[in-house]
């Protein structure tokens, strides 16, 4: 929970609203993958993500 | 106040502690890990820094992590939105790992921490200062300047790429950022990558190709032409706008969009184990020196809007000690401070300074010639350590408890054409070798740099080596006034121990301009009549001053070729083990382990050379 909160306040301050449903979406997806165990590869070749 | 200050997760990972803002130690992961840029967590590095400082992480006013990782998720989201739907594939790729992992940093960094020890979570003041601001804050705080203009420079943090700052007191004002993707960094490993070598790790072989271009070309005038026309803006401040449909790295899987590369240039992609060719080294010239004339740009720029007389430089271009060379030498600032540790590992120091001067507001205290202490922040081996792993492998070693004496046998080995595996004192912070890891020899011998590149580093022929010189009798070899401790400046040779040319050198073959004898110093002469210097005091590094000292009694010359201690694709020895397994695995003649002296003959047999080669993987 804490990441969330964090999160918010962060978008608050850099007032980036429009990113709250894009981060709301993506979280639901992640909580999908935490809850079906998928794990992520590291991709590519350099630092950007 | 005492701050742990970590990098990882990118490249590069590393740990560095300060004890009331002086550095107690910084390490890179890699070294304890064998695994070379390691990305992991740096559990090993924050143990080993804990144990020197004495401290544990209850003891400590801050854990420092060296970036924003929201930030950094903020620009990822925005890419992604305006290169949509251009992308997908990478994005698909690269949201998993921020929802499982990296917006969870500040409880991965926790678990990290408690797998090295139990500490109380809740008092734990976790902080993030910005990428870029912990490059700043690695170049100005350790320099020996009151007041200097920062300049940073690397692939991307979260949305900087470059930066412009001022530093005064234990005060750094950020002036100007330039934002992703337009990147010099970037701009360069573009090139790299189209070159064939690898992203992150083979810029370093990309300048050292460039000196192989024909200046006078008119192939090489078309690139640069072509580069700074249909490539790139470069705008009057050094900052420069990237035409995006020429490249892939900001959403895509690779760096260039290699048919429309192949159109510009007329080649294509070369391939990592195809031949160098001279277009190849044209291309390599052309991009190192629009690199340059940007670098240049930027600092003209600081000058004018800092007024400052001094320039301190970090950020993974700022390894480029060919521009940076070129920076000194215009005297755009009157001096300039560059961190050893410019790449990614200076982040875990840059970030501890960071918060210790800024977030904590102490005040700073300059040390000369400054705060780095030559860079020798890592571990460092004690006698009966040493002894009990000679005993423990059957090794034959000499003891040596006299100094000079030992010097004396090793001048004399250099002069006689050995090459020697030199580990002394604590391991160098950053990626050159200075004397604590490295491997050496004469500079004098016209083999010397064949011999080293394909007997014992395994790497290809045309990469150039760095000397190590008396700081005092740099000037009689180097057009170069000053020091350069950190080997990151590039300098001519100096007209006297030049050999007259022959006509038409420039269009000589890349292997006839490597065979040439250039010099009266062969094997530290680029084919360009530039050498990387390491110059050497004796309050850094009395030993190796020492043995230079005993060389120039012998040879008339107080310099060695000076190489780090690995081989190819191997991250620099860390340990006795270590430096014997890569002594024991290569053509190297002589080991030298603090006062032991190893002699190859008298090795018990050795038969671990064929899985070593296979367990470091070529970079």
């Amino acid at each position: 929970m804490d990441v969330i909160k964090d999160l918010f306040k962060f978008l608050m301050e850099r007032k980036k609203f429009w990113l709250v449903p894009v981060i709301i979406v993506l979280l639901l997806l992640g909580l999908l993958l935490v809850l079906g165990g998928g794990s992520a590869a590291s991709p590519f070749i350099y630092t950007l993500f | 106040m005492k701050i742990l200050g970590i990098s990882a997760f990118y490249h590069d990972s590393s740990a560095a502690i300060l004890v009331d803002g002086q550095i107690v130690a910084a390490v890179q992961e890699e070294r304890f890990t064998r695994k070379k840029h390691d990305d992991a967590f740096p559990s090993h590095s924050v143990q080993y820094c804990l144990k020197e400082a004495g401290l544990s992480i209850d003891e400590l006013d801050a854990v420092v992590f060296y970036d924003k990782p929201f930030l950094k998720f903020e620009r990822l989201l925005e890419t992604y939105y305006a290169f949509a739907p251009k992308g997908l594939r990478s994005f698909i790729q690269a949201m998993p790992i921020w929802l499982n992992e990296k917006l969870f940093i500040k409880k991965r960094i926790k678990d990290e921490l408690r797998d090295i020890e139990e500490f109380d979570a809740k008092k734990l003041n976790l902080l993030f200062p910005e990428h870029h601001l912990s490059h700043a804050a690695s170049a100005f705080y350790p320099s020996p300047f009151e007041e200097a203009a920062i300049i940073t420079i690397d692939g991307v943090g979260e949305w900087a790429t470059a930066s412009i700052c001022k530093g005064k007191g234990h005060q750094i004002e950020v002036i100007k950022e330039m934002h992703f993707p337009h990147s010099v960094g970037l701009l360069y490993s573009a090139f790299t990558y189209f070159l064939g070598f690898r992203v992150n790790s083979g810029e370093y072989k990309l300048m050292g190709l460039a000196p192989y271009g024909n200046p006078n070309a008119e192939q090489t005038l078309h690139f640069i032409a072509t580069i700074k026309k249909e490539l790139i803006e470069i705008y009057e401040d050094g900052s420069i706008w990237i035409d995006q449909q020429y490249f892939d790295y900001a959403t895509g899987l690779k760096m260039t969009h290699n048919s429309k590369w192949n159109n510009l240039f007329g080649i294509p992609k070369r391939n990592p184990d195809d031949d160098l060719l001279q277009v190849h080294c044209n291309l390599a010239f052309a991009i190192q020196k629009v690199t340059e004339e940007i670098v240049m740009k930027m600092a003209i720029h600081a000058k004018e809007i800092t007024g400052a007389k001094h320039l301190c430089l970090s950020g993974g271009v700022a390894l480029n000690c060919v521009a940076n060379g070129k920076l000194l030498q215009e005297k755009i600032f009157d001096d300039i401070f560059i961190q050893p540790a410019s790449g990614d590992a200076g982040g875990s120091l840059g970030a501890a300074l960071a918060a210790h001067h800024l977030f904590f507001e102490q005040a700073r205290k300059i040390n000369l010639p400054d705060l780095m202490q030559g860079s020798y922040l890592g571990c460092q081996f004690y006698p009966n350590e040493i002894s009990s792993f000679i005993k423990k492998q059957k090794a034959i070693a000499h003891f040596h408890e006299n100094e000079n004496e030992l010097l004396e046998k090793i001048a004399e080995y250099i002069k006689n054409g050995k090459i020697i595996g030199w580990f002394q004192g604590r391991m160098e912070y950053g990626p050159r070798a200075l004397g604590a890891r490295s491997i050496i020899g004469d500079p004098s011998n016209e083999e010397m740099q064949k011999r080293m590149n394909l007997k014992i580093k395994y790497r290809e022929s045309f990469r150039p080596f760095a000397p190590s010189v008396l700081e005092e009798d740099a000037h009689l070899y180097f057009n170069m006034e000053g020091k350069s401790p950190y080997m990151l400046l590039v300098s001519d040779i100096t007209e006297n121990i030049k050999e007259d040319l022959p006509n038409g050198y420039h269009d000589f073959d890349m292997r006839e301009k490597l065979y040439y004898k250039r010099s009266s110093l062969p094997a530290i002469t680029h084919v360009d009549f530039s050498a990387r210097v390491q110059t050497v005091s004796k309050d850094t590094h009395p030993r190796y001053w020492k043995l230079l000292h005993a060389l120039k009694a012998k040879t008339g010359v107080g310099m060695v070729i000076n190489t780090s201690f690995n081989v190819r694709g191997e991250p620099i020895v860390c340990t006795p083990k270590d430096a014997y397994a890569c002594f024991m695995n290569t053509e190297m003649d002589i080991l030298v382990i603090e006062d032991y002296i190893f002699l190859k003959e008298e090795q018990p047999e050795w038969d671990n050379r064929k899985k070593w080669q296979q367990e470091f993987k070529l970079d």
